[in-house]
């Protein structure tokens, strides 16, 4: 179905809301559409480990329970991770909530679709998984009124944002994983836990 | 009287402040387990494949609280991508593997990945230790749950099929 929703505009409505919430955004488009948009220490970038992006949620959320938790990924790395719904759905995780930005393509490889791009439904398998809330928008208006339940509603939280399939500027956050973590764990926990 | 190798484990689980218990349910580790989730202090999660805890357990210290990662030697190939993460990003990773595939195993179907389990985890850059006597089970452990959180690196303890007990089919 049709969308007009671009994907770097809906990483800055998302992100503009954020909090104090922590963030993990999953390879490719959603790492770096999150650092063009709103970079943060709070935000932990992943450049590789494809499918890791949602149970990274669920470690980060039970470690910070009074912390809400925002993973943000692409369809293709949730597809690559979908027995981890079974993972989340079954620990009803309250404070994590899990963002798809569906472009229905794997747009760092060539643009091949994607199976959501030939009927598979993200949101009704999250919702068969047991998550507490699963919806799919389409429009800013839904966009909108998804956002409060993304960082308030009991979770875990699942919503699928169709995107439009095109490319955006370049933009490349640090990619040194060391780097990226001990910043973290600076601002979340304090320069004398960054490494310990 | 026999050594109580997974109570053992459990304790050096508590002394070391773990508090994230990520597991794919195996027969070797059932005992250690029950004794995680018995206590309030551990949180334990069941995953439906074993690299969903390297991932996990890359989220818990993000968030301040080391885990560790249980399973049988057959889902340390699942995890061989993932442990990417904690290598790039050096984060402590514990994993306790038990293992097919070795001392009188019965069933063949376990021998390839029993087998090849040392050098998957090393290629993934894994250090890996072996523990064959119910004994040097807990100092195992031990020593590298200590060498896994201070020197943020992946760690794995082989636990033998010797010590686990194979397996009976009858």
């Amino acid at each position: 179905m049709a969308t007009a929703l671009k994907r770097r505009d809906t990483m800055a409505r998302i992100l503009a809301a954020r909090g104090d919430a922590l963030v993990v955004t999953g390879l490719g488009s959603t790492t770096y559409d999150a650092y063009a948009t709103h970079d943060s220490p709070l935000t932990f970038y992943l450049w590789g480990a494809m499918g890791a992006a949602a149970m990274i949620g669920l470690g980060l959320a039970n470690a910070q329970p009074q912390r809400r938790v925002l993973v943000i990924t692409g369809d293709g790395e949730m597809l690559m991770g979908l027995g981890s719904l079974a993972a989340i759905g079954a620990e009803r995780t309250a404070n994590l909530s899990v963002v798809v930005i569906d472009n229905e393509h794997y747009a760092e490889t060539g643009m091949q679709a994607s199976h959501t791009a030939r009927g598979v439904d993200l949101a009704g398998i999250a919702r068969a998984a047991g998550f507490a809330h699963a919806s799919t928008v389409r429009t800013a208006d839904e966009l909108d009124s998804l956002l409060p339940s993304l960082y308030g509603a009991p979770g875990p939280v699942f919503a699928v944002v169709k995107v439009v399939a095109e490319p955006a500027a370049i933009a490349l956050p640090p990619r040194d994983g060391a780097y990226l973590r001990s910043r973290f764990r600076a601002a979340l926990l304090g320069e004398a836990r960054a490494v310990e | 009287m026999a050594v109580d190798w997974p109570e053992q484990i459990y304790r050096e689980l508590l002394a070391a402040d773990v508090r994230q218990v990520a597991y794919v349910p195996d027969a070797g580790h059932r005992s250690l387990i029950e004794r995680c989730q018995a206590d309030a202090s551990m949180k334990t999660i069941s995953l439906t494949s074993e690299e969903q805890g390297v991932a996990m357990l890359t989220g818990a210290w993000l968030g301040g609280q080391r885990g560790v990662l249980l399973m049988q030697s057959s889902g340390v190939g699942n995890c061989v991508n993932l442990l990417s993460l904690p290598h790039e990003c050096r984060i402590p990773l514990l994993m306790l593997v038990t293992m097919r595939g070795e001392w009188g195993e019965f069933n063949s179907w376990q021998l390839a990945m029993g087998q090849g389990t040392p050098a998957a985890l090393q290629a993934a850059n894994v250090l890996v230790y072996r523990a064959d006597s119910p004994e040097s089970v807990a100092e195992t452990v031990r020593a590298c749950a200590a060498l896994a959180f201070n020197s943020g690196r992946a760690v794995a303890v082989l636990i033998g099929q010797r010590v686990v007990g194979t397996k009976s089919f009858k």
